[in-house]
C-alpha cells in the first residue's frame, strides 16, 4: 500500500496522525528498538529513520549531536538499511528514510531507491535536495512505488508552492517555522496560514513539523493538519527520562 | 572563455559541479541574493564603487614584485609575486568581503554572519562590518578559536561577536554548518558573507567575481612592467578564492599555464591532508550546499582533513576548479607541511617577504618547478596573505625555541599580575 492510501486508511479511525523520528544508531540500535516499541504501543502512525550524516546542516543541536555520536560509534548505511528492514517487518507503522542527499548520491540514486523499497520504506525525506535536482530520483521513486516527501515552508512564495505542489506525492512536510529542528514553535495563526497555503497547492495529506512537542500542539493542529511530526522532543525525553519517560510522553501526547 | 555564461547549460553549474543544495526554507533567500547579484554585476557603477572603495581603504592596486634574488638562487625562471598580502587586514579576503558588504547594503540587510577557519576571513568581515555599521557574528570552530587567539582578539575588538562552534571536528566545515543554521533562522535581516568560492550558487560565481580584481590587475601589470604575460601562474587552493581571483586574469591566454597548490599535509597516502584534486583520495559528493570533490568516505561522510595552514584545511573545493581540473585548464599539485616550512624560510631570507602559510603552498610548487624552466621564462605567484600577523602559528610551525621561552615568560608575567 502506498503512503497516501495508508494515511487515508489510518485517518478513518482518528483525525490527526503522528509521525515520530529516531536517529539510527543513537544512542544505539538497541535503544532505537525500545523507543520504537514505545511508539508502536502508543499508536504512532509513521516513523522517520534518520541515517546519520557528518554535515547535518538543517538539524538543531540535539540531532547534530545524535548524528555525530552515531557515526562515531561506527554506524554504517548497511546497518541503517538492515535496521529499517527489521523495523518495517516488526511494527504496524510505516517507515520513511530521512537523511541528507549525499547518502543517496554516493550509493547512486537507483540503488538508493531500490534499497529503501527493499527495506520496507514507503518514502524518504532529504531536506537538502531541492526539487530542481530531484527529477531523476522522483522518476525512479515513482517506478518503484515509494514517495519523495516534499517540504513546504513559510518562506515559500505562492509560485514556489505551486512548483512544490506539482511535485508532491504521498504527503508534504510543512515546516512550521524558520530555523533548524528542535526549538519550540508558537502554534498560532502563522502555522494555520501555512497549512492553508499548502492545501491550495497540493491534494496530498499535510504533515506539520519543527517544534511540535506537546498535546496542546497536537490539539491545535487537529482539524487543520493531517499529521503531526514529533522529533526532537521525543529524543530529549528519552535521553533525560529513559523508557518510562518516553512512554508517558507519548501517552500524554496522543491522549 | 566565460565560465559564468550559463546560457548553454544549467544555471550555477560548471560541468557537473556546483548547483544549489539547500533546505527549502532558504530558497527565497538564495533567489533574492541571486537577483541582487545579477543587478550588481550588470551595473558598471557597482564595480566602479567597489574598485574605488578598495583603492581608498585597502591600498589597491597591490603591486607586483620581482624576486630577483630567489630567481637567481634557483637558476631558472624569473619569479614575480602579486602582493595581495599588502591589502588591509593582510590578505585577499578583504576583496570579497568589501564587495559583499556593498551588496549587503543593496539587499537592505543590517546583519552579517560569516564562518572562519584561521580567522582571516572573520577578521576581514569584522573590519568591513565596523566600517559599514553592520551587526556581525563570526562562527569559528572551537579548536580554531583556541589556536588563533590573535585573530579572535581583533574580531572582538572590532565589535564582532565570535561564537565557538562545538560540533563535529570543531573546525572550518563545522563553522560553515553553524552559519547555515543561523541563516535558516535569521535570513530576513541577515546576509551570509561566505568566505570562499564554494557553497551554493551564486556564491562561487560571486566570490570569484569580487576576487577577479586580482587577475585583472596582475595581467595589466605584467604587460606594463615586464612586457609580456607569465608562462605559469601559481596560487594556493583551499576553497579556491585567491586562485580563482588571479587565474581569471589569464583564462583566455592559452599560453599561460595555471597551477593550483593544495594542502599536502603529511603527504600522499597519509590521509592527513587537504588535497582534493592533487591526490586521489577525494570523490564527488554533495555537502554544504554544493556538488564538488570532497574528502569523504564511501558512504559520503566527510573525512578528517589536515594542513599546517588552517586556511587550506577544508573538505571541499571550488566547483569551478573541479570542472577546470577535468578539462585540464588548471593543473593541481600539493605542498606538504614540511615543504611549506622550508619554502617559507627560503623566501624570508632571500627576499624579505613573509608569505602566509597558505600562500607559501603556492611558492613551494613554483620553487620546485622554477629550476626546470628557462631563464627567459616567467613565473607569477599570488602571495594571497602575509604571515607576520600569524606569528603564533608560524613560530609554532617553525618550532622556534626563543619564541617559546618568550611566551613562557609572558605567561609567568600575566600569572604574576593576577596573583
Amino acid at each position: 500500500m502506498g503512503l497516501q492510501s495508508y494515511i487515508a486508511e489510518r485517518k478513518q479511525g482518528k483525525d490527526l496522525l503522528v509521525m515520530a523520528h529516531v536517529v539510527c544508531g543513537y544512542p544505539s540500535f538497541a535503544e532505537n528498538m525500545q523507543e520504537l516499541e514505545i511508539m508502536a504501543e502508543a499508536g504512532v502512525d509513521l516513523v522517520e529513520l534518520q541515517f546519520p550524516f557528518s554535515e547535518p546542516s538543517a538539524d538543531g543541536p540535539l540531532f547534530v549531536q545524535a548524528n555525530e555520536e552515531s557515526l562515531k560509534a561506527g554506524t554504517t548505511v548497511d546497518q541503517c538499511f538492515a535496521f529499517m528492514a527489521e523495523v518495517s517487518a516488526r511494527f504496524p507503522f510505516k517507515v520513511l528514510m530521512m537523511g541528507y542527499y549525499n547518502t543517496a548520491f554516493k550509493m547512486g540514486e537507483e540503488t538508493f531507491v531500490k534499497r529503501v523499497k527493499e527495506a520496507g520504506g514507503v518514502g524518504y525525506i532529504l531536506p537538502d535536495l531541492p526539487v530542481e535536482e530531484s527529477a531523476n530520483l522522483h522518476r525512479l521513486s515513482e517506478e518503484a512505488g515509494i514517495e519523495p516527501i516534499i517540504l513546504m515552508t513559510p518562506t515559500s512564495s505562492d509560485k514556489r508552492l505551486a512548483q512544490l505542489g506539482a511535485a508532491s506525492r504521498g504527503m508534504v512536510y510543512a515546516v512550521a517555522r524558520k530555523g533548524v529542528t528542535g526549538s519550540k514553535t508558537n502554534m498560532g495563526d502563522d502555522v494555520l496560514e501555512l497549512i492553508e497555503r499548502c492545501r491550495q497547492h497540493t491534494d496530498v495529506p499535510v504533515g506539520v513539523g519543527f517544534g511540535i512537542s506537546s498535546k496542546a500542539d497536537l490539539d491545535f493542529l487537529r482539524g487543520h493538519a493531517d499529521i503531526a511530526i514529533v522529533g526532537t522532543a521525543a529524543l530529549k525525553t528519552w535521553k533525560e527520562e529513559g523508557a518510562p519517560g518516553l512512554r508517558t510522553f507519548f501517552a500524554e501526547l496522543m491522549a | 572563455m566565460d565560465i559564468f555564461d550559463f546560457s548553454d547549460g544549467r544555471e550555477g553549474y560548471y560541468g557537473e559541479y556546483g548547483g544549489v543544495f539547500l533546505p527549502e526554507i532558504l530558497h527565497a533567500t538564495i533567489e533574492e541574493l541571486l537577483e541582487c547579484f545579477r543587478e550588481c554585476k550588470a551595473d558598471p557603477t557597482f564595480w566602479q564603487e567597489y574598485v574605488a572603495l578598495l583603492q581608498s581603504y585597502s591600498g589597491r592596486p597591490t603591486p607586483i614584485s620581482h624576486l630577483e634574488n630567489l630567481s637567481r638562487e634557483l637558476g631558472g625562471a624569473q619569479i614575480y609575486v602579486k602582493r595581495e598580502d599588502l591589502n588591509h587586514t593582510g590578505s585577499h579576503k578583504v576583496n570579497n568581503v568589501m564587495g559583499q558588504g556593498l551588496l549587503c547594503k543593496r539587499l537592505g540587510k543590517r546583519k552579517v554572519i560569516a564562518e572562519t577557519g584561521a580567522g582571516q576571513h572573520g577578521f576581514a568581515t569584522a573590519t568591513m562590518a565596523a566600517r559599514f555599521g553592520f551587526d556581525c557574528k563570526i562562527y569559528m570552530g572551537a579548536v580554531d578559536v583556541a589556536r588563533q587567539r590573535p585573530n579572535v582578539f581583533w574580531m572582538e575588538n572590532l565589535g564582532a561577536e565570535v561564537i565557538a562552534v562545538q560540533d563535529g571536528q570543531k573546525t572550518l566545515k563545522d563553522a560553515v554548518n553553524e552559519c547555515m543554521r543561523d541563516w535558516v533562522t535569521n535570513m530576513a535581516d541577515t546576509h551570509y558573507i561566505l568566505g570562499t568560492a564554494c557553497g551554493p550558487h551564486p556564491f562561487p560565481e560571486m566570490v570569484s567575481w569580487f576576487q577577479s580584481i586580482i587577475g585583472l590587475e596582475a595581467r595589466e601589470q605584467m604587460l606594463k612592467q615586464v612586457g609580456r604575460l607569465p608562462d605559469r601562474v601559481y596560487a594556493c587552493v583551499g576553497g579556491g578564492s585567491n586562485a580563482m581571483g588571479i587565474f581569471q586574469g589569464f583564462f583566455d591566454d592559452e599560453s599561460v599555464e595555471l597551477i593550483g597548490s593544495e594542502g599536502g599535509g603529511h603527504g600522499v597516502g597519509s590521509y592527513m591532508h587537504s588535497s582534493r584534486l592533487a591526490y586521489d583520495d577525494a570523490s564527488v559528493g554533495v555537502a554544504q550546499g554544493y556538488k564538488t570533490y570532497f574528502l569523504q568516505n564511501q558512504e559520503g561522510n566527510m573525512n578528517e582533513t589536515h594542513s599546517v595552514a588552517a586556511g587550506l584545511d577544508y573538505i571541499g573545493v571550488n566547483p569551478i576548479f573541479a570542472h577546470l581540473h577535468d578539462k585540464g585548464r588548471v593543473r593541481f599539485e600539493a605542498a606538504t607541511d614540511t615543504e611549506v616550512k622550508e619554502a617559507l624560510k627560503l623566501v624570508m631570507r632571500t627576499e624579505g617577504l613573509i608569505p602566509a602559510l597558505e600562500s607559501t603552498h603556492g611558492f613551494v610548487t613554483a620553487i620546485k618547478e622554477a629550476p626546470t624552466m628557462g631563464k627567459d621564462e616567467i613565473i607569477l605567484i599570488n602571495q594571497s596573505g602575509r604571515g607576520d600577523k600569524d606569528i603564533f602559528t608560524i613560530a609554532d610551525a617553525l618550532d622556534d625555541a626563543k619564541w617559546k621561552s618568550f611566551i613562557e615568560g609572558k605567561a609567568d608575567q600575566y600569572r604574576g599580575e593576577r596573583n
